[in-house]
């Protein structure tokens, strides 16, 4: 089987899991919600590139996502996958484009947004910024995109579904990205090809400030040295905005079993606990993963009333059902 | 002529596969040569219609890499020859200032859609000396491009990432040559070898 038939045919599944919610345009590779394009309803698109699954056809359906692009493995979608997400489901009033910020996904949904301006689409562009790694070297606006994402894409998902305007929609989306703080880490990134694993680490290593692309982290640090849970959340607490309540998911990178990172959660919410961040609404499990790494991604978000009601709203996708 | 350029950068991508993915798996995804080798594949299969002319021929190899290499790579090397063949419109047969144009039109736009700049250890750091030095070269342009590209390739090394993931690695990136500005240095190579000297 060609490497592109295995990322089109892992989308079938997920349209075939996904019991009348979702349909395929296979030729695009795009997932959308059988409620897309509804007309006066502002749609809701994301993609990436395919190996974080269930992140993003794993959230279409009523609620959330309208539409996801899906490019190879670790490869942004390309302007003609987004564009056909974007016609798909603009009924009428206007698509918010959410993407991680990846240098690849950027461009290709800049590009993607000039195309569908020229055929007469109103877009808005948010840029999802929520890895703490590397902010003493990288400006903000250099930032990767991590678990912040769901966040983002629930409440867009929901001020759309309430009908809210484009630009509402984009500003609340915006807002919920900047509540997020986001941090990774593993011990072995994941296998490409035929080159086994991006990287590995001692018995008694890891690395802190991954990505979801195998590249190794900022640091490498010493288990004996060091208590992982409370190196991974520590800088996240610092740099976390205040609110009276939290949202915490901790997603496995796809190679982790889901006991460790449940048993990760645990120990992030007793650190969480003595410090007295009052943590309301979680998520734990794979979520948004990176192929077969071993290892884990947190996410804490600030909610204020408007996004845990976002938050609460009824949403039905193959990932998130209430 | 410009088939023949791009079908030797196919051949020398498809050669060097395996060094691009192990540059970029030290400093990014290690996807470089897998994504360029798809895209260049698709680019060498393009059938060039009759009357299309240089310009119309490279407007097609561009929304192929757009939309078959994907990532960073797809745009940037898309927005290198949509813009070169915007320039090459007006002529039909290329004279060394109309390529001069061309490619710093193309290199422009690389800087434009990445936000790069020289430094930044991108495959802008090979394009653009490599077309400076194409301009200044009035007996065998493409030869000193080539020239000029391959040093600057290996300069990449002491460079530190700022752009793209392999900027996470801060300090870390120092020592790996940039596989963008590999297969930039390449496609230089390429025109080296077949384009006839002016």
């Amino acid at each position: 089987m060609a490497p592109d038939d295995v990322v089109r045919d892992s989308l079938a599944g997920v349209v075939h899991a996904g019991g009348g919610r979702v349909v395929f345009d296979k030729d695009h590779r795009v997932v959308l919600s059988a409620t897309a394009g509804q007309r006066g309803r502002v749609g809701v698109v994301s993609g990436g590139g395919a190996g974080h699954e269930p992140l993003h056809a794993g959230f279409v359906g009523p609620g959330m996502l309208d539409a996801a692009a899906v490019g190879e493995i670790f490869t942004s979608p390309n302007p003609e996958q987004i564009l056909a997400a974007i016609s798909a489901t603009d009924g009428g009033a206007g698509v918010v484009l959410i993407v991680k910020n990846y240098v690849g996904d950027v461009m290709n949904f800049e590009m993607a947004a000039e195309l569908a301006a020229t055929e007469g689409h109103e877009v808005s562009l948010v840029i999802i910024a929520d890895d703490l790694a590397g902010r003493n070297f990288l400006a903000p606006d250099q930032r990767r995109g991590l678990g912040g994402t769901i966040l983002v894409e629930k409440v867009a998902g929901a001020m759309a579904r309430d009908g809210a305007g484009l630009e509402e929609v984009a500003r609340a989306a915006r807002h919920a990205a900047a509540v997020c703080v986001s941090h990774g880490m593993a011990v072995t990134g994941p296998s490409t090809g035929d080159n086994g694993p991006s990287f590995t680490t001692k018995d008694d290593e890891f690395e802190l400030g991954v990505g979801i692309h195998g590249e190794p982290g900022t640091e490498l640090c010493r288990i004996a040295q060091t208590n992982p849970v409370e190196k991974l959340l520590f800088p996240m607490v610092e740099a976390l905005p205040a609110a009276d309540a939290y949202l915490l998911i901790t997603s496995g990178l796809g190679g982790t079993p889901l006991i460790e990172v449940s048993h990760f959660h645990a120990k992030a919410m007793d650190f969480l606990a003595k410090r007295n961040i009052n943590v309301v609404r979680h998520l734990v499990g794979e979520l948004i993963t990176c192929l077969d790494a071993d290892g884990v991604t947190c996410t804490l978000a600030g909610l204020d009333e408007h996004l845990l009601d976002a938050w609460d709203a009824a949403v039905d996708t193959a990932v998130l059902s209430w | 002529m410009v088939h023949e350029w791009l079908a030797c950068f196919a051949e020398r991508v498809e050669t060097g596969r395996g060094l691009l993915n192990e540059l970029d798996r030290f400093i990014g995804d290690g996807d470089h040569g897998t994504n360029m080798v798809r895209g260049m594949s698709a680019v060498v299969a393009l059938v060039p219609e009759p009357d299309q002319g240089i310009s119309g021929y490279l407007r097609q190899v561009a929304m192929t890499l757009i939309r078959d290499v994907g990532g960073a790579a797809g745009p940037l090397y898309g927005t290198f020859f949509l813009r070169a063949c915007g320039v090459l419109a007006i002529l039909p047969e290329p004279s060394h200032a109309v390529w001069c144009a061309a490619l710093q039109a193309g290199v422009e736009g690389v800087a434009e859609r990445g936000r790069c700049m020289l430094g930044d250890k991108t495959l802008f750091d090979v394009l653009a000396p490599a077309v400076d030095a194409f301009a200044a070269d009035f007996v065998d342009p493409w030869g000193a491009a080539a020239r000029r590209a391959d040093s600057s390739r290996l300069q990449t090394a002491d460079m530190i990432a700022s752009k793209g993931r392999a900027a996470f690695l801060g300090t870390r990136s120092l020592g790996v040559v940039d596989p963008g500005a590999t297969s930039a240095s390449w496609l230089m190579a390429a025109g080296a070898e077949v384009m006839p000297s002016s």
